[in-house]
């Protein structure tokens, strides 16, 4: 579904992407993992041509995507849905006119369909009750499942996640999780997910791609994955506190430092 | 050493922002031109930022016509000339105070929002999600806002100017005791359509377009935090007043000889 190939960014002078190559399958729930600041968030905005890559192409369905605005571009993003951390809910409008939004700017359907599809795809994650509140009286969880209402609600045919579970307290985040995974399945999307929580990830992944270094560190099923003798692998997966990954920021030597001498 | 550096740098921050402002409005006058169908949009931006600024606009006019008609009369009643009130009080509004106070007042209430909002949009990722779903921010969101700004200042600017006028006359005639056919007929002989009133809307468009997209400009390019958005709101308000006096004085010039 998405093919990325020796993909290379940098931004202010530090390099994030070095020569990253990924390949996301279509139908399943593609996790991509990786420790805080290696640019997983990043990587969804090259997805959505958000982001020019310096060298190497992000290619969607086949097609390379353009990077900036242009009717192409924009008509690839009409088949993408992405759900972002902060659920980026437009605040002026409640929550039926939220997941209305990309109806009645996309297409010129009549009121009482876009009333029925609001309806429906509302009901999926269980808040057609709750589609006269403003988001601002919503909670964090129900906010991101109107906004991931709002990413289905034209039918694409792929669907990212950007760090789905932060901030979301056990019960909501069950809820998600179970969202995720179901309507992969039900409506035949494409998921992807960025998360650097493990547990959460491997429960509903396919499929898993470690990101490290600016390249894939490893990549295999949530089961190869928590059993991969690698040690980078190892120590993320087990959520070992040192290991390849120091524990300490690189410094000068501690006793010469203590002593005035760094 | 070190001053030179920060002069250099200073400047190179100040061309590099003078330019993307400038591809900004570009882009800004593509999205407007291309919102323009949906009308409805710009009648909501419209309400938010003209309609919600009426209050302040014409409190201050009030207030305004009445100290030019206190003032007014103070100086002219040494000449016996208080029959020129009403020409002294409305060519004061229609040239000068209307265009530039309303323009100022614009900035502090209507600008200021403006930015808050497209930073607060910008920072809680909203102006994102509307590019992920295919939707043009530069149509959706800037260019209403664009538009109602341009359509918005010069009708605030004069209902300064006439709302000045009647506090001219209360204070005129009520205070003073100037007769009140004397008070308008000075006013009908005196203020020229095209020299005055012409020019005091032209002036009111300029600032109008000055004052939005200085607003829209820094919202749109604020630093996505809370602290960013507060710096670009202060922004707003101190650059597009500084425009707008500044280019009060250019506009003066060329429009009434001097230059």
């Amino acid at each position: 579904m998405v093919k990325v190939s020796d993909l290379q960014f940098g931004y202010n002078g530090r390099l994030i992407f070095d020569g990253l190559d990924m390949q996301i399958p279509r139908g399943k729930v593609t996790v991509i993992m990786g420790p805080s600041g290696c640019g997983k968030s990043t990587l969804l905005s090259f997805f959505g041509g958000r982001l020019k890559p310096s060298r190497g192409e992000v290619r969607f369905d086949g097609e390379v995507v353009p990077f900036g605005a242009g009717e192409r571009l924009y008509a690839m993003r009409r088949n993408m849905g992405m759900l972002f951390q902060s659920s980026a809910l437009l605040t002026d409008l409640s929550v039926f006119e939220n997941v209305a939004f990309p109806l009645r700017e996309q297409t010129d359907l009549p009121e009482p369909l876009i009333r029925i599809l609001v309806l429906m795809k509302l009901q999926l994650v269980g808040l057609r009750g709750a589609r006269d509140l403003m988001p601002s009286s919503l909670s964090g969880g129900m906010s991101r499942r109107v906004a991931l209402a709002r990413a289905i609600v034209l039918d694409p045919a792929m669907i990212m996640y950007d760090e789905p579970f932060v901030g979301l307290d056990p019960i909501s985040m069950g809820v998600i999780v179970s969202l995720i995974r179901e309507l992969n399945d039900a409506m035949g999307l494409t998921s992807v997910v960025v998360t650097h929580d493990v547990h959460e990830g491997c429960s509903i992944a396919d499929y898993v791609y470690l990101l490290g270094n600016g390249k894939v560190m490893s990549h295999g099923t949530p089961e190869e994955m928590q059993n991969s003798e690698q040690p980078e692998t190892r120590q993320f997966m087990r959520g070992l506190p040192d290991g390849p990954v120091g524990y300490h920021y690189p410094a000068t030597d501690y006793g010469e430092d203590l002593r005035g001498n760094g | 050493m070190q001053w030179i550096q920060s002069l250099g740098r200073t400047a190179i921050d100040f061309t590099s922002r003078l330019g993307h402002s400038l591809l900004f409005l570009v882009q800004a006058l593509s999205g407007a031109v291309r919102c323009l169908p949906r009308f409805g949009l710009v009648v909501q931006q419209l309400y938010a930022i003209g309609v919600l600024t009426m209050l302040i606009i014409l409190v201050s006019g009030l207030f305004v016509g009445m100290v030019l008609g206190l003032q007014g009369y103070y100086q002219l009643v040494n000449f016996s000339a208080e029959s020129s009130l009403g020409l002294v009080v409305a060519l004061f509004l229609v040239r000068e105070l209307g265009p530039v106070l309303s323009a100022l007042l614009f900035a502090g209430r209507a600008g200021s929002a403006l930015t808050a909002e497209i930073g607060l949009m910008k920072a809680t990722e909203q102006l994102s999600a509307m590019e992920m779903m295919a939707v043009d921010p530069m149509q959706r969101v800037i260019g209403p806002r664009f538009v109602a700004g341009l359509i918005a200042l010069p009708l605030l600017a004069a209902m300064m100017s006439a709302i000045g006028v009647i506090g001219g006359y209360l204070i005129g005639h009520g205070q003073f005791g100037v007769d009140p056919g004397v008070y308008w007929s000075s006013m009908k002989e005196g203020v020229d359509l095209v020299d005055d009133v012409l020019n005091g809307v032209i002036k009111s468009v300029v600032f109008g377009f000055i004052v939005t997209w200085v607003a829209l400009f820094e919202g749109y390019d604020a630093v996505p935090t809370s602290e960013g958005v507060s710096r670009a709101t202060t922004r707003t308000v101190v650059t597009s007043s500084l425009a707008v006096l500044g280019g009060d004085f250019i506009l003066t010039a060329l429009m009434f000889g001097g230059l």
